[in-house]
Parts: structure tokens; sequence; C-alpha cells
């Protein structure tokens, strides 16, 4: 290629260009409770764990924080066993996951590079109806827990996630893991796209099921927020064994129970339709 | 804020306003335009760097997050003098056509064959599954790969 | 011309020869435009529309100048010369001219010390507009008359009718070329009231052309450079951020850079045209087509770009690769509130292939006959008139041939299992494999090699010797096709001189090679290429008396009579050409003549899993026969066809660039406008037929786009034939496959 006439390179190290004239503060506490604090002296702090969502908004221009409290040193957020999920845990960890339910949704979140740094505290702090954690964790009943300097918070997931892209989450809280009581092992999840990888869900669920037949099922993608499909999970968990039309009624239920909207990712009635196959779908995995 | 980080073995710093990404900082404020950026929300790849061991797109790192971090980017696994084995097939396998994509698909690639030495097809596509190439249609970079596998 | 030495060169044709830029890329130390640098140089940014159509009641940059670090901004108020750019009509405002006509328009563009501040900057400009309502529906703008061009064909007896007829209507979404690398630029003022720009290009001179128009600038000052380029597929044929960099370098008398994200890229370059698309098809009982008639409406978007050569396109091979005799289309080109569309890969032949194609599978089924059998009845042929112009096809075709290549081929036996990553779904885990469908389509494609209608279509080259080997300089521009490798192995074939080397020239420096579209510049380039090096070789042969020449210099009778740094010495020789295809005619009023300069032709067959309760499609295997007169660089050339099998694709199953009902663009990010990923592209087997042409490089032909174009069609067949739906659109959508 021509290399006359083409400028040189800039040399290594040289500071050539700043990101405009607003201050920004940067902070990387080392512990949680350092971090609390951070959040409670900032005005306007802004959680950074992972930053796979916060950097498409800050690269996009469509935010510029004032202050980021960097959640990666705190490594107490990493903590996951039976019962809890730290908000630091990564997708890419969460591969591995026993929850069948976990794991599963884990692999279809973004691409690779995102599941290396993308957290389940992030996801539930952008709280997008697409969310991919989401709907395991409804399905599971999980609790949200909160800590501010002030004290701690114990949200039931639909108390916690209360519209799109909006949580209860106070901007001196932080998401510091998700409480799981025990659930059955029989756990299905699945997702639709139009695309092999990286796709965001068009519509996404996750099945429950324990021997006695207590049969749970989220959705997501088909509504202000994740939901549960309470009717559906009624027909499903009246019995240990279900019929053929019992899953008809299954599918048939989930379909009216979800609340879709149509935009360019899918129509609501592609939504509908499809949520209630996946589901049924997701039920006769659980139930082989 | 001044950042000091270890780029390709080389300890390095850079002075970083607030919120820039390490992509910026990588090619804007260290000189390594090797490092590409393609879409700015983490969906085509270009961008990928190892970054403590992991493949990220460096466009979502912070850069203050990268503070004492380890960085490889494709100018630390081969020169033009010492090719990658992964960089020498992908000339020859004509995995490289507009060649943008080519530096994070590399980065991506040789990660693998170092925590994964004989991945299944599945697993290639997989892993390289979150770098787009709009170019190729993907054959030659599969073929690539494969003929570094064959070659140890 | 078959000018070949005795010795064999390394490196020459028909070998597969590695890219020179092949190192430097995997390294990361090629240079892409936005990788350019110069010292104290300004960032620009654009403000651009964020509605389809409206009246700018006032636009107020003063805040934005003011702001520190920020050194200029232009409006449409500013442009020097000539504020409309247009390589064909010049109708494009370089800055918004008061009305907003689409989404995204460029209204203003900052310059400042660093991207942030630009950009920071460009949201401070204070901008009303009064909404206006947007022209979105084609059929509305015909109405309208907002016409760009209206080409028509009428060849043969319009009262012809076949005993049996199939008639559909066939829609097209807008198409992106997403080239990986967005478009930056970076223009140098030199001092003198003139400017240096490297900016994305596919075609150097014609971007000079309307640049000096529109800054008011004398030719000679300004000079377009060439440099690396992210990929192109159409994108970079019309100016987007030239003029403004150019300009605000002028002005504030710095280098300035630009650098667009991916929405600007989607804001800012052409598009495929979207389309609505009726046929019927008339056959007689044995399935010789009798008759075709198509009515199809191009979605020009807001201004014209190339869309009058895109139309002729479309209308021209409006039937495919078949015989005719009586064929009646009205192809239109319209002005809507949309983007502007233009060139991208395969042209207007992919929006009537994909019509025709599903034509002709309807026919066959209303025929009872296969599919292919049907096609090959009718295959053109040389001697054949096109249905379409009745031009007599005078080069090889081999249309039956890759119908027969493509079809003898084995299919995929293989069940779909368990892993997750070979069922549609994929890791969604949506789909168990006893839900899945299975599916084999075919299609079969025409396009024309170079430009048409009577253009003077042509390129320049120049081949010098040098003290150790040979320079070939051409504005002819690499995109990351290969073109720059097949350039140097035909003046290695020519010369017999293995170290050659490719230099691109600036505009000032050279004429012409014309643009790196068209599947033109292995013809054109390589063509200027060949005949340069020939007389090249042949002066200097006469110059030292010699009967060979190689890298050592001149031999006569086996001995070495002058080196090449004697020559050199001696010389120079430096052989300048200018190369011409087989000239081509406009159009009569009846859409009739010699209008293209050649053609090619290729088959594809798709093999797809459907899952159809879901919609789900997985694509299996793709195989293409494909006319490509003669094999250069086989690496490179299977190259062109995967890469262009997946867009075409993607155009199939998951590419488009949804409108609002209000104009807008819905995906305009990676985000929701989705390619292809390695998960989602199947193997493919390519045969290759070498029928060698009569005019370009050792027979070789243009065969970039092909790959593209038909391959839509085919996938669209598969899916048809595992679910029996019509489907009627492409992308086809989930709820296309479910409610369809």
């Amino acid at each position: 290629m021509p290399r006359a006439c083409v400028p040189a390179l800039l040399p290594c190290g040289t500071t050539t260009a700043t990101l405009g004239s607003v201050p920004v503060e940067y902070v990387r506490p080392k512990a949680l409770d350092e971090a609390l604090e951070a959040l409670a002296a900032f005005e306007d702090p802004t959680p950074l764990a992972g930053g796979t969502d916060l950097m498409v908004e800050v690269n996009l221009a469509h935010r510029r924080p004032t202050a980021v409290v960097s959640l990666r040193d705190v490594d107490e957020l990493t903590r996951w066993d039976e019962h809890w999920i730290g908000a630091g845990v990564t997708f890419a960890r969460m591969e591995q996951a026993p929850d069948t339910a976990l794991a599963e949704l884990s692999r279809t979140v973004g691409s690779p590079q995102i599941r290396a740094a993308a957290t389940l505290g992030g996801n539930l702090g952008t709280a997008s109806p697409a969310g991919d954690s989401l709907p395991f964790l409804a399905a599971a009943d999980a609790h949200i827990v909160l800590r501010s300097v002030t004290g701690s918070r114990r949200l039931r997931w639909d108390e916690f996630l209360t519209g799109p892209k909006q949580t209860a989450r106070r901007p001196d809280e932080l998401i510091v893991g998700v409480e799981l009581a025990p659930r059955p092992e029989r756990q299905a999840f699945a997702k639709v796209g139009v695309r092999q990888a990286m796709v965001i869900s068009a519509v996404s669920c996750c099945v429950l099921r324990d021997p006695s037949g207590e049969t749970r099922v989220a959705l997501g993608s088909v509504g202000p927020t994740v939901l549960r499909a309470p009717r559906a999970e009624e027909v499903a968990s009246h019995a240990a064994r279900l019929t053929s039309s019992d899953l008809d009624e299954f599918q048939r239920r989930v379909t009216e129970e979800v609340r879709p909207i149509t935009d360019h990712r899918a129509t609501a009635d592609y939504r509908r339709h499809a949520a209630g196959v996946i589901a049924r779908r997701a039920l006769e995995r659980c139930l082989r | 804020m001044i950042i000091r980080l270890t780029v390709n073995g080389e300890p390095r710093h850079a002075e970083v306003a607030g919120w820039e990404s390490l992509l910026w900082v990588l090619r804007e404020r260290l000189g390594l335009t090797g490092t590409k950026g393609a879409c700015e929300q983490g969906e085509c790849g270009s961008c990928s760097v190892v970054l403590d061991g992991d493949v990220v797109c460096s466009c979502l790192v912070m850069a203050a997050d990268a503070d004492g971090a380890q960085v490889t980017t494709i100018e630390g696994l081969g020169t033009p003098d010492r090719l990658h084995p992964l960089q020498e097939a992908f000339v020859a396998e004509g995995a490289v056509q507009c060649g943008y994509c080519t530096p994070g698909l590399v980065v991506a690639a040789a990660h693998l064959l170092e925590t994964n030495p004989s991945p299944t097809s599945g697993e290639v596509k997989e892993a390289l599954s979150g770098n787009l190439c709009r170019c190729t249609g993907y054959g030659a970079i599969l073929r690539a790969l494969a003929a570094v596998e064959e070659g140890r | 011309m078959s000018v070949e030495t005795r010795r064999r060169v390394r490196g020459g044709i028909g070998e597969s020869v590695l890219r020179p830029d092949g190192i430097p890329k995997v390294c990361g130390t090629f240079e892409y435009l936005e990788d350019l640098h110069a010292d104290g140089m300004l960032w620009a940014a654009t403000r651009r529309a964020d509605v389809a159509r409206g009246r700018i009641l006032r636009l107020d940059v003063d805040g934005a100048l003011a702001m520190p670090g920020v050194y200029d901004v232009i409006t449409f108020a500013d442009i020097p010369g000539r504020p409309y750019q247009g390589q064909i009509v010049p109708d494009q405002p370089v800055l918004c001219d008061g009305e907003i006509r689409h989404w995204g328009e460029a209204i203003a563009v900052v310059a400042a010390d660093d991207p942030e501040t630009a950009r920071l900057a460009a949201e401070a400009i204070l901008v009303d507009i009064e909404e206006l309502k947007p022209i979105t529906d084609v059929e509305q703008a015909l109405e309208a008359g907002e016409v760009y061009r209206h080409f028509p064909v009428r060849r043969g007896d319009p009262e012809a009718r076949g005993e049996v007829a199939v008639e559909g209507f066939y829609e097209v979404g807008t198409q992106d070329q997403a080239p990986l690398g967005t478009e930056a630029g970076l223009a140098i003022p030199d001092g003198a009231g003139g400017v240096d720009l490297w900016g994305p290009s596919q075609w150097t001179h014609v971007d000079h052309e309307q640049l000096v128009a529109c800054l008011g600038l004398t030719p000679d000052r300004l000079r377009v450079h060439i440099s690396g380029l992210g990929g192109a597929f159409g994108s970079r044929e019309d100016l987007t951020l030239q003029t403004h960099i150019a300009l605000l370098a002028l002005r504030t008398r710095r280098p300035v850079k630009q650098h667009y994200d991916r929405t600007d890229s989607f804001a800012a370059h052409v598009k495929r045209h979207a389309a609505r698309m009726w046929y019927r098809h008339e056959a007689d009982r044995d399935g010789n087509l009798v008759r075709v008639e198509a009515r199809m409406i191009l979605d020009g978007g807001a201004y014209q770009m190339t869309s009058q050569a895109v139309i002729a396109n479309a209308a021209t091979f409006a039937v495919g690769p078949y015989r005719c005799p009586n064929t009646f289309v009205d192809a239109y080109v319209v002005r809507t509130n949309h983007p502007p569309a233009g060139a991208m890969r395969g042209f207007g032949t992919n929006q009537a292939c994909f019509a025709a194609e599903s034509q002709m599978d309807r026919l066959a089924a209303a025929l009872g006959m296969d599919p292919l059998d049907l096609r090959l009845r009718n295959a053109l042929a040389p001697g054949d008139p096109l249905a379409t112009t009745g031009q007599v096809i005078t080069e090889p075709l081999p249309t039956a041939e890759v119908i027969r290549s493509v079809a003898a081929l084995p299919l995929p036996d293989d069940e779909p299992g368990d892993d997750p990553l070979r069922l549609p779904g994929g890791t969604g885990l949506t789909t168990p494999p006893d839900r899945v469908v299975r599916g084999v389509g075919y299609a079969v494609g025409i396009k024309n090699l170079a430009f048409s209608e009577g253009f003077d279509d042509y390129a320049e080259a120049r081949v010098t010797l040098t003290a150790d080997g040979a320079e070939i300089h051409t504005a002819a521009i690499e995109v990351g096709q290969g073109m720059v490798t097949v350039l140097i192995q035909i003046a290695r074939t020519v010369l017999g001189i293995e170290n050659v080397t490719v230099v691109f020239d600036d505009t000032s420096r050279i004429g012409s090679a014309g643009s790196s579209s068209a599947s033109r510049q292995t013809q054109m380039a390589g063509g200027a290429v060949q005949r340069a090096a020939a007389a090249a070789r042949e002066a200097a042969l006469r110059l030292a008396g010699g009967d060979e020449l190689d890298d050592d210099g001149v031999w006569r009778d086996g001995r070495l009579v002058m080196t090449l740094a004697e020559l050199a010495e001696r010389g120079p020789i430096s052989e300048w050409v200018r190369f011409r295809h087989p000239e081509t005619e406009e159009p009569d009023e009846h859409g009739q003549g010699r209008l293209h300069a050649d053609f090619s032709v290729a088959a594809h067959r798709a093999v797809v899993d459907v899952d159809p309760e879901l919609g789900l499609v997985r694509v299996v295997r793709i195989d293409i026969a494909q006319d490509v007169g003669r094999v250069l660089n086989p690496v490179q050339l299977r190259g062109q066809i995967e890469g262009g099998i997946a867009q075409g694709m993607g155009w199939a199953i998951m590419e488009e660039l949804v409108f609002r009902d209000d104009g807008t663009v819905a995906n305009p990010t990676f985000t929701d406008y989705l390619l292809p990923t390695i998960l989602d592209m199947p193997p493919v087997e390519a045969v290759l037929i070498e029928e060698p042409g009569t005019w370009g490089p050792f027979g070789a032909k243009g065969m970039a786009e092909l790959p593209t174009v038909s391959v839509t069609p085919a996938v669209v067949a598969a899916i048809r034939d595992a679910t029996g739906k019509a489907l009627s659109r492409v992308p086809v959508r989930p709820e296309d496959i479910v409610f369809g």
C-alpha cells in the first residue's frame, strides 16, 4: 500500500485528545463497604460491573456518567453458592452453573467476549425486558439483595423490577447478589432470535418443575418486565403426569397471559405464539 | 487520571479521561491502531483483546478499569518477521480480505487455541461467534484454524 | 491477447498467490482510513436529522461555535461551490438545504480538538424543525410522479399468450452493505489553497469531479488519495463525509479527521433498494416461456445517487437467464423520504432475481414440472437474445451447465442431531430435532459485467520497469476483494518479472480506473495492466535487442544482454494504457439494444432446516456453480464466492434495515441490524465453469457479485420446500413462516 503522503502514526504514549471537558470521577474500591461509601458520597453515581451495557450507552452518547464506581476489585460480589449468586459473577462463569436453566441462558448471552465481562448484577441493574437472566430469576422466585451505607433490602424479583429498564434500586444502593430458595432440578430455558448467536431475544422462557408437579414458568420480552404465567402454571402443576391436552392448555394459557408489543425484532402476534410454543417445549424438556 | 497497564508484556501508562474506552486508549493514546472498532457496542468483535486472561471487547471496557491489567493486542501476537502461526495461516488460507475484522479474529482464535488446543468444529464456531466478518463468509477462517491445528 | 513468457514466472495467473497486504493486515499494521493521523489535526462530528421529513425553521450554530475547543461549524450556507452532489444527477445537498428529506441527513458538521468535544458541539447546535408528512410508500411516490427513472421493456408480440400462467407479488426489504470499517477520512490543507483528501472511495476520480465542483476548487487544487478500506460492497460509491472534512480543512487550515460511528454509517451511505414487484409468467404446456410481464418499483430514497443505473439492471434482468420471446416490463425507481438507496453488490439484479426465480418455481409447480427441468428448457445460451433487451449473447454463457453442475453435487445426508449448534434456534434451545423439516431450493442468476448503457467505461494503468522489477500504477481501488493480487499476477505473467508492486496513485498522478464495482476491475484494471505490461515488455526487448525478459533483465539466445538496472538507466520504460471494454449503447424507447458489455451466470442450491412452528431457519449448506471465464487466483476466488453467499443469505433470512411508519430507521446499530455470524454460515461447495471470455485478461470474467445474487431466492425456495408456505418477501421473518 502507498506510504508516501500518508501521515505518520501517532508516536506511542502521546496524548492528543481529551474526551470533552466534563469532569468524571472514577473510583475503584477494594471492598464492598468502600463501594457503598462511594455510592453515598456522589450525587449521581454510576456503578460499573462489567460495562457491557453501560459502555454501549456511553459510546453512543446516550449517557455521560459523572461519577463511576467500579466494582471490578470487589471480590465479595463474586461469591457464589447454592443459595446465593453474587452480583459480580460473570455469565462466562455461569455457563458452568449447576442450575440447568442458568447454564443454558448464560450460553446465549451476547458473545463469548460479552459473557467474559457481563455480570448478573449488571443484567439486573439494566433491567431490560429482554434481560436473559430474568426469566430464570423470576421462575426461581429469586430475591435481589440491595445494600447501602444505611442498610440492606431484600426485594422479590417482581418488587425489584418495576418497569422496562426500571428498578427499585436507589442511586446509593448496590445490587450485591441474588438469593435463591431451594428449587427443582428439572429446569429448562429457551430463547428465540433470528440469528444462531449473539441475538437479543424476541421471546425467552424458563420453566422449573419439581417432582410433585409444581411448575413455574416465566417469560421475557413479552411484557414491560419479565412475567410469570400463573394460570398456565396452575394447569401444569395439577398433576405429576401431564397429558397432551394438559400441554395444549398450558401452551394456550401462556399465549393468553403474555403481554407482548410489536417492534422491529418481532410482531406482538409472533411473540405471543412463540411464547406458547417455547414454554410448552421447555415444559416437555422438564418432563423427560 | 493516569492508568498503568501492561500491554503486550510492556509496562505502559496513559492519561485517560473519565469513561473513555480501552479501545480508544489503545488506539489513540498508546498508538496501537491494530485493534479496530466497528460498532461501539460489543456486537462485532473487531476490538477484541485479551484482558487479564479473557477475550473481551475493548470498546466496552472503561479504560480506567484496565488500570493494573495485562492486555494483549494483535501487535503482541506476532510481527511481520515473526508471524504467529495463526497469522500465517490467515494469510495462506485467504482468511483476510478487507482485513478489518482480522485483528480481533486472530486475537480470539489464538486465545481459543491456547485454552483449548483441540477444539471441535462447534467449539471453534461458538468461540468465534462474537467476531463478525463481512467479506469472507468465514470459510477461509475455519480453514486457517484447521491448518494451524494440523500443523501442530 | 496472449503474450506469455516462455519461462514460467512464479506467482503468475492461476496460482493462489498470497495478497501483498495480507501480512500487514494480520499484524494490525495495515493503515486504514481510521488509522491516519496528522499533527495538529481536528476531529469532525456531524449533526443529523432525527425525522424523515421536515423544514428547518431555525438553525443556530453560535452556541456550538462558542464552546471551548471548537474551531468551525459548517452548514449548507457555507458550501463555496455547487452545494449539491451526486455522481449521475447532483441532487443531494452537501448539507441539508433547509428541507430535511430523510432520517439521518447531515445538517451541520463541527470541527473541534477531539471527537467528544466535536460530538458535544454537534449536539449543542440548535435546530428547530417543522415536521412534514414523509412519503414512505413507493406506490404513493409513483402516483405523485416522484420517479427518478422509468425503464420500460416492450419486446415481442403484446397479444402472445401462454397456456399456463402464474402471477405473484414480491417484496424485498432494504439491505445495508455494513462493511466492517465505517466511513473515515482525513483532509490536509496544502497551504496553498488546496487540499489532500483520504476518504472512503470506490472511485477516486468520480469523487474528485464532484468534490471540486462542491468546494469551488480548480481540479488541480484537490488530490484524492487512496487508503486502506474496511470493505465497501457499494457503500463507498457515493460521497459521504469527504466534502465536509475537505471544506473544514480548507476553512480551518488544519488537518481534519472524521470517523463515523455505526449509526452515522447507516445514516450516511446508500443502501440496497427495497422493492415491490408484480410478475406474470406464461408458458406453453411443455414449459417454454411465452410471455413475461413485470412491474417493479424500487425505493430510491431521498436522492438519486446511482438509482438510474440500478433500475436499468433490475429491468434488463427481470426475466433472469432465460429465453422469452415476449417480454413487457415497467420498472420504476422512485423518490421517497427514506435514506438514499444506491449501489450494493448485485446492483439491481438481486431484487429482480428474487422475484423472477420465485416465479420460475411457481410456474414449474403449475406445469407439474421439475423446477430444474423448466430452467434448463429455457436456459439462455450464446446466440440467444436476452429476453428483455433483445441483445444477442455473443460471449460464452454456460447457463445450462451451471444448473446441471450445481444439481450434480451430492446433497448432505446428515440428520439434525442433539447438538443445538446444528439446529434452528441454536443455543437458544428452541427446537428439538424431531420438529425440524429439511428443504432444498435452487435459483439461477445473471449479472452484467462492467458499466452499461453506452457509458464511456475505461481504466487507465501504467506499468514502469524499475531497477529491480516493475511497478503497476493505478487508481483502481482495493476494497478488500483482492484486486491488488490479481493485478500483480497479470503483470508477472505478461512481463516475466516476478518482483511486481502496485502503487495506488492519487487523482493527480493518473487517470481514472473506473469504479471498483460492477464486477469490473479484474477485467478493466486487469485489462489495462495486461496491455501496459505487454507494451513495457515489448519496449524492453526492443531497447535491449533481446527475446526474453525476467527479474535479471533482458536475455537474447539465453544470454543476459541488459540488466533491469541498466534498462532503467537507459529507459525509463513506462507504458500507459487506457483500456475500454466492448462498446455498449443506450436503450431505445422500448428498452431494446446492446446495453451490456458482457454477462455471467451462476446457479445456487440451498439446503435448510426449518422449525415451521417457530419459523426459525438454519441454513445447512449452500452450493454454487459459477461461470468465471478463467480462474486467476483460486483462493481469492473462493473467498469472493463464500463472502458473497454470506451476504445474499443474510438478506434472505435476517438482514433488513427496518423503517418505521414515520420513515425513521428503527435499527441503525449492529445490535439489531443482524449480519450472519460464523454459526449462521454453512459450508459451501463451488463448481467453477471455465469457458474463457474474449476480452478479459486470459479469459477471466468478473465474478464478485453473482455469488450474492441468486443465493437469496435459493434460500427462500428451500424454506418454501420445507414449509409449503408461499413466502413472497425477503428477508423471510419467523412470523412469515408461522403465519404465512
